[in-house]
C-alpha cells in the first residue's frame, strides 16, 4: 500500500516536472546590447539580440533566407512601388495592437536624425497607409534589394513609444537616453524582464507571439550575462554556470571542445576586420604631423597595407582560424572575389614608399581600437602596433571597451586617426559596403559607415546604378570595376575574416547563423 | 629614547664637521654594525633572504636595459613570429627566450624585468607621495589639535571606511576623464602614483598624529615653544624626526602593498598601457592563456609579483619588530 503511494506521488512528480520544468537559457557574450532602443546602433550584437524582442516585417532563417514575419506577404506593383500586406492579429508586449501605424511612426523614427539604422530605409521617399493593414512603400529610384536588411529594420509601437516619450532614438553617442533605453515593447517571440546595462538583461517567453503554433524552442526564461574577461567566459561555460556562450576565444577552443559537456560549433562568418583612416580632415586629429593629412595620400596608405603581415597574425593571433583578405567582404556576400589578391607584406617597398610620400623617418598617429567586440581585436591592434613600429610608423594604441569605442569613432563624433572596425553587409551583398562604407558621406545615410570619409564620384555612380540595375550581369561587372577602383585607391587595410565561435553545452541545441546573430527561436533544451 | 638620541647627534655634530667625508661614512657604518637594528637583521635568516631577493629584484630591474635581449616597450622590437614560445626547457623552447614569450612576441625575462621597473617606480613613487601627504598632515593634525585636527582627521575617517583600492579607481577614473585621451599614454604612470598615494595617505597620517600628540607635550618640545621657535619649525625640525620610526614601518608594508595596488589596476586594464606592460598587466595578458596551456605567461610574471610583495612585506615585518622596543 505504501508503496503503491510512492509510487503515485513519484510517477505525479515525474509529470508535473516534466511539463511544468522551467527551461531556462542562460548565456553569455563578450560584451553587451548596446542599448535596447532599436535604432541606437547598426551592430551585429545588439540588433541580434533585439531581434528576439523585437520583430521587422521580414526575418531570416537559420540558412538566412528572409521570410515573412509582421508583412504576410509583399509584391512590387512599380519599380517603385512596393506593397506590404501585414500580419493580423499580431500584438506588442503590452497588448496594443499592431496596425500600418506602427509601420509608418517606425519609418518616421529610423530615419530620424539620431538614428544609426538610417541606411535600412535610404532609397524610401515616403510610406503610403492604404488601411489599417496595407502599406506601400515608394522609393526615389528602383531598389531591387530594398528589403535584404529589413529583418533588422524592427518595427516598433506608435502608441507605446508616444505614451513613454521614446519618439526620437537615442543616438550612437549615448548621451540622450530615453524609456526605450532600458525598456523594450515588440512583438518577438520573447519580452523583456529586466535589464541591468552591462549586468544582466533577462528575457521570458511571450505567450501570446504570433508564431507559437510553429515555435521551435522549448525555452520558458533567457537570462544573458557579458563576461568581458576570455577565461571567466570560458570558464563559466565550462563550470555549466552559462549554457552557451560566444565567442570561445581561439586559443581556448581545444580545451572547451575535449570537454564532454561542452563543444564548439566553428563555421566562417561574414565579417571583415579592417582598419579605417582618417582621409578628410586636413590635419589629423591624433598625429605628430601638423598641416596636413598623409592619408591623403594613396602611398601611405598602401605603406601601411604593405606593413602588415597578415599570415603571422592568421598563424599567432587567430591560431589560424581567420581567412585573410584583399576585400573589404568576404566569401558568401554577393561580389567576392577569390581571384582578387591582397598587396603582398613587404616592409621594404612600405618603407620605401613612405620615404617618396615624404615621411623617411615615418609618423605618429594614433589607433583606436575595441578590445571586447571582435575576435583578439586588442591583441591584432598590439600586433599592428608593432609591424608599424617596423617601418617606422608609431601608433599610439587606445584600446577600450566597445561602448566608449562606438561612441568615440562613429559617426557623428568621429573623434580618431585610425581605427580597426568589422563589417558584415546586412544584405550579403556588395552594394551595402560600397555605398555605405565607400560612398562620399551625406545626409542621407550615404556612407555613413565610411567614417575615413574616402571619395570618389566614380564609385558613388557605380553605387547608385548598381542599386538600381536589375541584369544580374550587368550589375556584377558594375560591382568588379568597384572594388578595382577601391582597392587600387586603398580605401581601407582590410585583414581577415574571422570564424564563429560558439561554445554550447551538450543539452543544448542552437542554429548558429553565419551573420553571428543569436537567435533564441532555435534553441532547444533537453 | 628617540630623544636621547636626537640630542647625542646634535652634541656630537661639532665633532661631524672635523671628520673627512670617508671617516664620516666609516663611522657612520661603523655606528650601524654596532647597532641592535643591526643585530636584529642579522639574527633572522628569513629577514636576510628577503633582504637579498628584494636587492636582486631591484638592482635587476634598475639594470633591465643593459641585462635583458630586448626592450618590450618598443613594438618595434617584437615580432609576432615569436610568439607563444615556451620557455627555454620545454619542448620548443629557445635560448633567445629564457622564460618564453608571450602573444605578442615579447621576451618573457625582459617584459619582467622592465615591468618590475613600472611596479617599483609607481610604488616608490606613491608611497613617497603618501608619506609626504600624510606625514605632513599628521603633524599639522596633531601639532595643532583643535578645529584642523578634526577637519583632517574627520577626512582621513572618511576615507579610510572605503577600500584603498576603490579610492584608487575612482581617482583614477576621474583623471582618464580630464585629462585629453591623447596624451593620457604618456602620464599613465604619473595618474597611478597620484591615484595611489591619494588612496594611501591616510595611515601615515593617523600614526603621525598619535605620535605628535604624545611628543609635543614632552619638555624639548615646550623648550623650543618657549624659546620662541616657529612652530613649523619646531613640528619639522623637532617633533618629526622622533615621529618617524613608526612611519618608516608603514612605508615599508605601504610599498608591498602600493606596489600590489598598482598590479591590480593593471590588471583590470586601468593602469598603464598594455603596449607598456607592468606586471600587472603581463598577468592579465597571460590570463588569457590559462585555458589553453600557455602557462608561463601567466605564471612567471605572478610569482616576481609574489617574490617581491612577499620579500617586501617582510622586510617591513622585521623593521616593525626591531624597531618597537616594547617587542624585544
Amino acid at each position: 500500500m505504501r508503496f503503491k503511494t510512492l509510487a503515485v506521488a513519484l510517477a505525479v512528480t515525474l509529470v508535473l516536472g516534466v511539463s511544468a520544468q522551467a527551461k531556462e537559457l542562460r548565456f553569455a557574450f563578450q560584451g553587451d546590447a548596446n542599448s535596447m532602443d532599436p535604432y541606437n546602433l547598426n551592430e551585429t550584437f545588439t540588433l541580434g539580440f533585439l531581434g528576439n524582442i523585437y520583430e521587422a516585417l521580414t526575418r531570416r532563417t537559420a540558412d538566412l533566407t528572409i521570410e515573412p514575419a509582421l508583412a504576410t506577404s509583399w509584391e512590387v506593383i512599380e519599380p517603385t512601388r512596393w506593397r506590404f500586406h501585414l500580419r493580423r492579429g499580431v500584438k506588442f508586449h503590452d497588448g496594443r495592437d499592431f496596425t500600418a501605424d506602427d509601420v509608418l511612426f517606425s519609418f518616421e523614427r529610423v530615419k530620424s536624425e539620431t538614428s544609426d539604422l538610417k541606411t535600412r530605409v535610404k532609397t524610401v521617399k515616403e510610406v503610403i497607409k492604404i488601411d489599417d493593414y496595407t502599406v506601400d512603400f515608394i522609393t526615389t529610384v528602383p531598389d531591387p534589394i530594398l528589403i535584404a536588411e529589413w529583418d533588422t529594420w524592427y518595427i516598433m509601437s506608435k502608441g507605446w513609444a508616444e505614451e513613454n516619450g521614446a519618439v526620437t532614438p537615442q543616438s550612437a553617442t549615448g548621451d540622450d537616453e530615453n524609456f526605450a533605453t532600458r525598456n523594450a515593447n515588440g512583438t518577438g517571440p520573447f519580452r523583456l524582464v529586466s535589464r541591468e546595462a552591462d549586468v544582466r538583461t533577462v528575457a521570458e517567453v511571450n505567450p501570446d507571439w504570433w508564431d507559437n503554433a510553429n515555435k521551435e524552442h522549448n525555452l520558458t526564461k533567457i537570462t544573458f550575462t557579458p563576461i568581458g574577461s576570455d577565461p571567466t567566459r570560458v570558464a563559466a561555460l565550462l563550470s555549466g554556470q552559462v549554457d552557451m556562450a560566444y565567442p570561445v576565444p581561439v586559443q581556448d577552443m581545444k580545451r572547451v571542445d575535449s570537454n564532454a559537456e561542452t563543444s564548439v560549433l566553428v563555421g566562417p562568418e561574414l565579417r571583415t576586420i579592417f582598419i579605417g583612416m582618417d582621409q578628410f580632415r586636413d590635419e589629423l586629429l591624433y598625429s605628430d604631423v601638423k598641416g596636413k593629412n598623409p592619408f591623403k595620400d594613396v602611398r601611405v596608405r598602401k605603406a601601411l597595407y604593405q606593413a602588415i603581415d597578415i599570415e603571422a597574425i592568421k598563424e599567432k593571433v587567430m591560431r589560424g582560424l581567420s581567412t585573410p583578405s584583399a576585400m573589404m567582404i568576404g566569401a558568401g556576400v554577393h561580389g567576392f572575389d577569390p581571384a582578387i589578391e591582397r598587396f603582398p607584406f613587404d616592409p621594404e617597398a612600405s618603407k620605401a614608399l613612405l620615404a617618396e610620400a615624404g615621411y623617411p623617418n615615418g609618423f605618429r598617429v594614433g589607433l583606436d581600437c575595441p578590445n571586447d567586440r571582435y575576435v583578439n581585436d586588442e591583441a591584432i591592434c598590439q600586433a599592428v602596433v608593432s609591424m608599424m613600429a617596423k617601418v617606422g610608423v608609431t601608433l599610439d594604441l587606445n584600446a577600450q571597451t566597445k561602448g566608449l569605442f562606438f561612441g568615440k569613432v562613429l559617426r557623428p563624433s568621429l573623434d580618431y586617426s585610425m581605427y580597426l572596425l568589422g563589417w558584415t553587409p546586412g544584405s550579403f551583398d556588395s552594394h551595402n559596403v560600397i555605398y555605405g562604407l565607400h560612398g562620399c558621406p551625406d545626409d542621407s545615410g550615404k556612407g555613413q559607415f565610411n567614417l575615413g570619409g574616402y571619395c570618389n564620384v566614380e564609385v558613388d555612380a557605380l553605387a547608385d546604378k548598381i542599386l538600381s540595375e536589375t541584369d544580374v550581369k550587368v550589375r556584377d561587372g558594375m560591382i568588379t570595376e568597384a572594388w578595382a577602383k577601391t582597392i587600387a585607391e586603398v580605401s581601407y587595410l582590410p585583414l581577415h575574416q574571422q570564424a564563429l565561435a560558439w561554445g554550447v553545452r551538450s543539452n543544448v541545441s542552437v542554429k548558429q547563423r553565419a551573420d553571428n546573430q543569436f537567435a533564441w527561436r532555435h534553441v532547444v533544451i533537453q | 629614547m628617540w630623544s636621547t638620541r636626537a640630542c647625542e647627534s646634535s652634541a656630537k655634530s661639532g665633532r661631524d664637521s672635523e671628520m673627512t667625508p670617508l671617516e664620516r661614512v666609516r663611522d657612520s657604518a661603523d655606528r650601524l654594525l654596532d647597532s641592535d637594528v643591526y643585530y636584529s637583521f642579522r639574527s633572522s635568516r628569513v629577514t636576510v633572504v628577503a633582504a637579498a631577493i628584494t636587492a636582486v629584484l631591484f638592482l635587476a630591474a634598475l639594470f633591465a636595459p643593459w641585462i635583458t635581449p630586448q626592450n618590450p616597450f618598443d613594438p618595434g622590437s617584437l615580432n609576432l613570429l615569436d610568439a607563444f614560445t615556451p620557455p627555454v626547457w620545454a619542448d620548443g623552447g629557445s635560448w633567445k627566450f629564457i622564460l618564453g614569450t608571450d602573444d605578442q612576441g615579447r621576451d618573457l625575462y625582459s617584459a619582467i624585468l622592465y615591468g618590475s621597473r613600472v611596479s617599483l617606480f609607481v610604488g616608490f613613487a606613491s608611497v613617497t607621495f603618501a608619506m609626504i601627504l600624510g606625514v605632513g598632515l599628521g603633524l599639522l593634525a596633531g601639532y595643532m589639535g583643535g578645529a584642523v585636527d578634526s577637519i583632517i582627521m574627520r577626512v582621513a575617517d572618511v576615507q579610510i571606511s572605503f577600500p584603498a583600492i576603490l579610492i584608487a579607481l575612482l581617482i583614477n577614473g576621474v583623471l582618464r576623464g580630464i585629462l585629453p585621451r591623447e596624451q593620457f599614454n604618456d602620464v599613465a604612470v604619473f595618474v597611478l602614483v597620484l591615484s595611489i598615494g591619494l588612496a594611501s595617505w591616510v595611515q601615515f597620517a593617523r600614526t603621525v598624529r598619535g605620535s605628535t600628540m604624545v611628543e609635543k607635550n614632552k619638555e624639548y618640545v615646550q623648550a623650543a615653544r618657549v624659546i620662541g621657535r616657529h612652530p613649523v619649525s619646531i613640528m619639522v625640525r623637532h617633533v618629526l624626526p622622533n615621529v618617524m620610526g613608526p612611519v618608516l614601518v608603514i612605508g615599508t608594508i605601504g610599498l608591498a602593498v602600493a606596489i600590489l595596488t598598482e598590479a591590480t589596476l593593471s590588471f583590470l586594464g586601468v593602469g598603464v598601457p598594455s603596449t607598456q606592460p607592468s606586471l600587472g598587466t603581463l598577468i592579465n595578458i597571460g590570463q588569457n592563456f590559462l585555458f589553453s596551456g600557455e602557462w608561463w605567461i601567466v605564471i612567471f610574471p605572478g610569482a616576481t609579483l609574489a617574490l617581491l610583495v612577499l620579500a617586501v612585506n617582510l622586510l617591513g615585518d622585521w623593521l616593525r619588530d626591531a624597531l618597537n622596543p616594547k617587542l624585544r
